[in-house]
Order: structure tokens, then sequence, then C-alpha cells
């Protein structure tokens, strides 16, 4: 890190409030699961305590004069690769498994603070689509300001990432891809054939490795003492998925390579949790639904790529018409702090429903995740990770002004508008005390070159 | 049966044939550059708008589209695109922006767009009836060819007006030559976004950046060279045009400066990718040296800039709204109310996109800066009359206006907003169908059993 990332670094903490009782009277509450109602939600000990069009104020409680705002339940974003550090691909082998998100967690990516600018309280942190299988993942919730610890979603199932198409076979290809990188050796697969066999491959030598555990189980569970299987780093994730415990995050892109995917999982026994992207999901939706697979996919990209080309807006609400769970997510630091209007293109491209749009970047990715007991909706008990908008939340017009994760205020634009004049002149600041120590050190000019000057 | 329908067919082509004018029937008319009206009727005639009012009566066969709820608007236009130049943008053999070269003024963009290309019906059903296409993306790795293995461009070509319909591009041109497109060296990389991702300001570079190879005054030297580079290039090809002029012995004809003559008698604009204020400043003086008309294209901040715009009457592409902080300290809303901070500003301004898979997003992209203070109506001309006025075509097109080519939409509600829908579509009069690649795959995998 150089100075001046460390500069930033301290111009950027912001400090949450502590867990309070807070009421938020007075707004159009968009629950998700119960309807939408104007009234008051009243929130302690970092839960959501009652709910209704009149409530009882608690003593105490810090009231939030919602009146003429919207509060929907905190975004979550099932594809996102922030905060982790670059981490991101582990490119050299086309079986990742052994590598984990959760060692390249940067808790101070700024990245984190402005998806809660944007709304989103909780993110499902993915391995990048170098590889055929790839690393180990799992939801942060964006408490901005905690350390890595403090970010992760506990008790959250934690998943793995595969990938199908022209990423990993990418590295395969003798013309080296869009980079021209053609010095790089070819790594297998090279075609969407090569990607179907290293994932059987991979999942020949899981259900081995299981057998081995599993009779090593059931030998000590019968009182004998025999000695246990080696442990491999990278089979161990792929027996968790095979024994449900670990949930799987296919990037994919065409119809052919998703069918492949689904029966591949049928073939060794085990689910596919989420398709990630799924651009061509809507041609094989009757199949999606069948296996059981949520589908998590752009509002509207497309034509970025061969793959992405036959992509449609439709694909979200088709999906949904056809019984398949569906999300929206953004993959993008960018496109995170406006899951609100992904959403609303939901409802104009194939004529979903207020809620279903909504439930596309808040319940359904918590179904995905598995955390819909504790996140996704505005419901007695559920965690209070909660936004408030000026505007209704569907649109580009509307704005965050408060997120609340676990009760606590995160994002307050008010105090961060406000806050701009002192963090100005702290950072003008820091840089006169820098240029006078410069000045000190280095009084005949010529001074030393810095090295590693931004990234 | 088969002989009515062969009746019933000649009758519709006849009348098709021999009439297409339409009357949009007590709609509600937005023109942007007057007030709203209610309930009236929009005459559309051999491609033009010839009449608006509430009371003009349809002559017999004229096509009535009953509009009762609807309103109309200016079809919008997108001031930064590459469209019918790139269809996949990882796909080289489809892309053809981003020539080699550095000086290129001679390239022309209108000749390269592909009337058939899939992006145009998808960009219609949103709204959008025209759109500037540029020879380069300017920053998103346009120049010396956007795949890399070239010289960086200066000056990439001819950006042109089209239209999202036609048969051919010349079917298609609005203004074959709007601007020329000039991609302004900056410190901290090139380009009109600064290249390779967020770039400190010079406070910053200057402080910390020290003073060996790479540092920042190396980077300093780097700059001034290229802008040197540049005033080199236009005064030759001012000298060119004297000698054209003079008819000087010997005189050669030189495709490049030839391209120049329009930019340096200011009859085309140049349009001059810039993201920062200090190199905005720096466009200007240039303009103001070279005696040229500027635009200047995708701004990410503008600062001391503005005033200066301002007043020299520089209008500004803004790029897009939905974009992150160009540093890591920047706040995190800086792109989204960059509009607001134009408007407040007093600089003329309109949108781009600026990548083809988001023209069809250019109305929310207006929506986010009205969500962070710019005030709606200017949000709206800044889709429609204002990049009409910056392109020199306001006569055209941009507005609902009685003798104005028919580019008009005819909506559900307010356009900005996502969940409107465009109901009817028409270009230079003409209607169109209101169906792309997308529509047909939706309506062919809804109907799977």
């Amino acid at each position: 890190m150089t100075k001046a990332k460390l500069l930033w670094a301290a111009l950027i903490a912001i400090a949450p409030l502590g867990a309070e009782t807070f009421v938020i009277k007075n707004a159009t509450v968009m629950t998700v699961t119960r309807g939408t109602f104007k009234g008051s939600v009243v929130v302690k000990d970092g839960k959501i305590a009652d709910m209704g069009e009149t409530v009882a104020t608690p003593a105490g409680a810090t009231v939030i004069d919602g009146t003429g705002q919207y509060l929907i339940p905190g975004i979550i974003d099932c594809h996102s690769h922030i905060a982790a550090d670059g981490g991101i691909n582990e490119g050299s082998v086309s079986v990742s498994s052994m590598v984990d998100i959760r060692d390249v967690i940067n808790p101070e990516d700024i990245a984190i603070y402005r998806a809660l600018a944007g709304g989103v309280t909780t993110a499902n942190i993915l391995h990048g689509s170098a590889n055929a299988i790839g690393g180990c993942t799992l939801p942060l919730k964006m408490r901005w300001g905690k350390d890595a610890q403090g970010m992760i979603f506990e008790g959250a199932t934690p998943g793995i990432k595969f990938a199908l198409g022209e990423n990993p076979k990418r590295a395969g290809n003798p013309q080296g891809g869009r980079g021209g990188a053609a010095t790089v050796q070819a790594r297998y697969p090279a075609t969407r054939m090569g990607v179907e066999d290293t994932i059987r491959e991979a999942f020949n030598e899981a259900k081995a490795y299981k057998a081995d555990w599993d009779e090593y189980n059931a030998k000590v569970a019968r009182g004998e003492h025999p000695i246990p299987p080696r442990k491999d780093l990278k089979l161990e994730p792929l027996k968790e998925v095979l024994e449900g415990k670990r949930f799987v995050h296919a990037h994919c892109y065409r119809a052919d390579e998703i069918l492949m995917l689904l029966r591949v999982a049928d073939d060794y026994g085990f689910k596919i949790r989420t398709l990630q992207h799924v651009l061509e999901g809507y041609k094989v939706a009757k199949e999606i639904a069948a296996h059981g697979a949520g589908a998590s996919t752009f509002s509207d990209w497309w034509s970025y790529k061969a793959e992405a080309f036959d992509a449609i807006p439709y694909n979200a609400a088709l999906m949904t018409k056809k019984g398949v769970v569906v999300s929206l997510n953004s993959d993008d630091a960018e496109l995170m702090r406006h899951l609100n209007s992904e959403a609303g293109k939901a409802m104009k491209y194939g004529g979903m429903s207020e809620t279903e749009a909504l439930a596309m970047v808040t319940l359904n990715p918590a179904k995905q995740l598995g955390i819909d007991n504790r996140v996704g909706s505005i419901e007695v008990g559920k965690d209070a990770d909660l936004v408030l908008y000026d505007k209704f939340p569907l649109s580009d017009y509307a704005k965050v002004q408060k997120v609340l994760i676990d009760g606590t205020v995160y994002f307050d634009r008010d105090k961060e508008v406000s806050g701009r004049p002192a963090k100005q002149a702290e950072k003008q600041k820091l840089i006169d005390k820098e240029k006078q120590n410069q000045q000190r050190q280095q009084p005949r000019g010529g001074r030393a070159t810095q090295g590693g000057q931004g990234e | 049966m088969k002989l009515l329908g062969i009746l019933v067919g000649c009758a519709v082509a006849a009348l098709a044939a021999s009439n297409d004018t339409v009357l949009i029937h007590n709609a509600d008319v937005y023109p942007v550059t007057g007030a709203p009206m209610k309930g009236v009727s929009v005459l559309v005639q051999d491609g033009k708008i010839a009449d608006i009012g509430p009371k003009i009566v349809a002559a017999k066969g004229v096509h009535v589209v009953e509009a009762k709820g609807l309103r109309v608007y200016p079809g919008m236009l997108d001031s930064g695109t590459e469209l019918g130049l790139s269809e996949i943008g990882a796909v080289r053999e489809t892309v053809d922006t981003g020539e080699l070269g550095e000086f290129m003024p001679q390239l022309r963009a209108l000749i390269a767009v592909n009337p058939e290309s899939e992006h145009f019906p998808v960009v219609r059903v949103n709204g959008i009836t025209s759109v500037m296409t540029f020879p380069s993306s300017g920053g998103r790795g346009g120049g010396g060819g956007r795949f890399g293995g070239g010289e960086q461009q200066m000056i990439s070509g001819q950006a042109a007006l089209i239209h999202t319909d036609g048969w051919t591009w010349e079917d298609m041109e609005i203004n074959r030559s709007a601007a020329m497109h000039l991609i302004f060296p900056s410190i901290a990389g090139r380009g009109g976004r600064g290249g390779g991702g967020p770039a400190p300001d010079s406070t910053v570079l200057e402080l910390f950046g020290g003073a060996g190879a790479g540092s920042y005054t190396a980077a300093r030297r780097a700059y001034e060279q290229q802008i040197a580079k540049i005033n080199d290039f236009f005064d030759d090809a001012r000298k060119y045009m004297k000698a054209k002029a003079a008819n000087a012995p010997g005189f050669q004809r030189d495709l490049k400066f030839e391209a120049m003559i329009p930019v340096l008698e200011r009859k085309m604009p140049v349009a001059v990718s810039a993201s920062r204020a200090s190199t905005i400043h720096d466009a200007i003086a240039f303009a103001d040296k070279q005696n040229i008309k500027i635009v200047i294209l995708q701004p990410r901040e503008l600062g001391k800039a503005a005033a200066e715009l301002k007043e020299k009457n520089i209008p500004v592409i803004l790029g897009r709204v939905l974009a992150l902080p160009e540093t890591e300290d920047g706040a995190y809303d800086e792109a989204f109310t960059l509009p607001a901070e134009a408007y407040k500003a007093g600089v003329k301004f309109a949108f781009g996109t600026f990548n083809n898979e988001f023209v069809r997003n250019l109305p929310y992209q207006a929506a986010t800066a009205v969500g962070f203070g710019l005030p709606y109506e200017e949000a709206l001309k800044a889709v429609t009359i204002n990049p009409a006025e910056i392109w020199g075509v306001s006569d055209r097109v941009g507005s609902v206006e009685k003798g104005k080519v028919a580019d008009l939409m005819v909506t559900d509600g307010d356009p900005l907003e996502i969940q409107t829908q465009v109901k009817y579509l028409y270009i230079k009069g003409k209607e169109i169908a209101l169906t792309n690649k997308q529509t047909r795959l939706y309506e062919k995998y809804m109907s799977r059993q």
C-alpha cells in the first residue's frame, strides 16, 4: 500500500453508529412477503421487532421520519467481486477449488461503502470465471468499518464458483482469447466439450474421495481404528458439494452449456444452486425449473461478447413465469449501486409486478443463498437490513437516504453530504503535511522515485 | 377467399404506397421547446410534422392513431455511440472502431454503418431515433485499434449523426460529418476516460509521483509533447489550406489535410474527449489557439473549467451518469451530480451513453441526473433539443414542431421512467415496428411448452 492509498483509506472511514432502537415512521413499506403498506417499522436489537400501519414506539427509540419515503429490505447482490483484494482468478489450473475468497477479503475496499450507498446490504463474493471449477465463495454483509471476519454473513452456507463457456476455455485457446496472450501456455480445456470433461473428471475423483471417507467414517462408527484417507484440499469442497453442504454458483451463458451442467449434476447426484448470468436461461427455463436451480442474471446486458448476443432483457421475467427463482445481480461495482432500478426493468421487460421485481434483488437472492430465514424481506424477527429511498425505489429517480444492517445505520446520505467539507479539509491538511515533510527531507530537491505509484 | 385476400392485400398496399400520412389523434404533446399541449393532434406527412393542433381533421385515407392518454415526445438522440460500427464488443471481426494511425481525420464513421445491425431495432424500441456514431470509443480502449497493437489515436476520424433506421447509410444520414473526433491527451493516462482506471488528481500525483521515469514530471513532459504534436498537425493543415486557396505551385492533394479544412473553417466542430478539469482547460486553450469550434466529450469533472465552458459557449456531452467515482476518495455520487453541476454553472450539455450496449438506457441515465439535482425539463432537453443544437441540426430534429422531421415517440408516460413503454415510434414519418431480435426470441421461447 502506497502512502497515497493509506491517505485515502484514512479519509474514507466513517464509523457507523451503534445498534439502537429505531422507529421508521410513516413510510411506504414494501415488505416483499407481507405486501406494501403505509406505516412504521420498529427495529430493536438488530432485528425487525414490529411493523404495521400503527406501532407502539418503544421507550428511548430514535424516530426516523419516513414521510413520503419508501422502505425496502436491504438489497442482496448474488454476484459480486468487490472486497476481494484482486484475488479473483487463480487461473493457472482448470480446477481451483482449493482457493477461497475468505482468505482475501479486504474490508477497506471503498466499493463496500459505495455498494451500501446504493442500498446493498449483502453480497455474494465470488471467485472469477477463469476455471471450469473455481474457488470457494461466501456471502458478506456490507458492514463498512468492521474487519474481514466481521463482514462475513455468519452461518451462511458457503459456495463454490463454476464457469462454463468462453471464459474457462479462453486460457486453452491458442489465440489466447481477447487479450491476445499468445505466449501463455495453453491450458485444458479449450472447448465447451473440454469444460464438461473437466467437471466430470473432478467429480469422478471427488466421488471416489468421498467414498474413501465414507468408508473410513463407517469403520470409525463401528469402533474400528482405520487409517484416515489423506485430506485433499482440492477435493474437499467438491465432497461438500456432493454432500449438499456447499452451493454451486455456476457462471454460464448459452443454453447448451446450461443443460450440460444440469445433466452432469444429475449424473453425479448434486444440485446446481444458482446459474449465474445464465443469459440464455430463457431457452431452457423448463429444464432449469425441473432441476430446481436458481437463476441470477443481468437485467439488460448483451452483445459484449459472442455468447451474450442472444441475451434478452425479458430473461428474468420469462424464467420467473416458467417457475424459476430469479435474481438480478451486478457482477460490477458500479451496477451494484442501482440494482433497485435494474429490478424496475423486470417490470418494463416482461411485465413483472412491483413485488416480483423487488423480490429479484431481495428475497430471491436470499433464497438462492439460503439466507432467506434471516434477510430478503421485511418481517418481524428478520435482520433489520433496511433501505430508505426518497422516491419509488424501482426507478432511477430514487436515491438511497439511509441503510441499516443488523439495526445499525451504515449509510446516511445527510451525514455523507454534510461531512464532505470536513473530509476535504482533512485531506488538504494531510497533503500539506506531506508537502512539508518532503521539503524537510529533501532540501536540495531530486527526491527519490516512489515505488509502486497507484496500481 | 383467396381472391378476397388478394384484394385486401392490394387495397392496403395501395394505401400505403399512395399515402404515408398519419394523424396522431388526441394526444398530450410535449414539444420540449415549448409548453406541453393536452389533447392535441399531430399530423405527419411526407416525413415531416405537417401540423399540430386541437382541431386537425384527417383527410380521407389518412391513417389515424388514437392516442388518448398517450404522450408525444421528440425521439431521443444519444450523443455518444458506436452504433452500426460495433456489433459484439469482444469479437474483433464485428468491430470497426479504433483504426490504426495517430491522425486520421479522413476516416468517416458514416460509411461503416451497418444498417442491419441488431442494435438499431434494440435501441429504437426505447425511443432512440438518432445517434452520434463515433469512429472510436475515445477512452475505452479506443485508439490504436481497440484490440491493441498500434499507436494511440489522436484524431480518430469523423463522427456522424444518423437516424436509427434506414435502408442504407446514406438513407440514415442526418449529418455525415457532425464532428471531428479528437482524443485529447491527459497526464494521468490517455483519452476521455483516462484509460486504465481511476487516476489520482494532479496534486496527489505531483506529491507522490517522484521525479524519475514514470513520475509526474515525466508524464507532464510527455503530455506537453503530445499537445505540441497535435498543434503541429493543425498548423500543417492550415498551411495546406492556404496553399490550396492560393493554388500554390506544386500543390498536391492530401486527404488528411483536406478533411481538416471544414474544421479550420469552423464549419465542423471538434469533439474532444477530455475527462479532467485541467485537461478541459488545456483543450479550451488549444481550441482558442487554433480558432476551432469544440464540444467536450465525457468530462468526469468540471471544476474550474465550468466557468470557462460557459464563458466560451462550449457545449459538453456528458458520458454515463451511472459511473463510479474517478478516484478512490471521490464522492460516491460525483458522476450522478455532474449534470446538475453543469446545469448550475450554465454549461450547455447533452447526454451520451458511450457504449452500444447501454444506448437504450439513455433516458434512465437522464433520470439518475434528475434524482441527483438536475431539473427534469433540463434532463429531457439533454436527450432531445440540446444535442440537436450542439450537432447543428436543430432546424430538423430534437423537438415536436411544425416543419421538423417527424422523429416521434408516443409513450404511455414519462419517457425517463423505466416502466414507461414506447407505444408507437416514427422515424422520418415512417412508423417503426417495435420489435427486434430480443422481442422475437422472447415470444418464441415464451411459447415453448
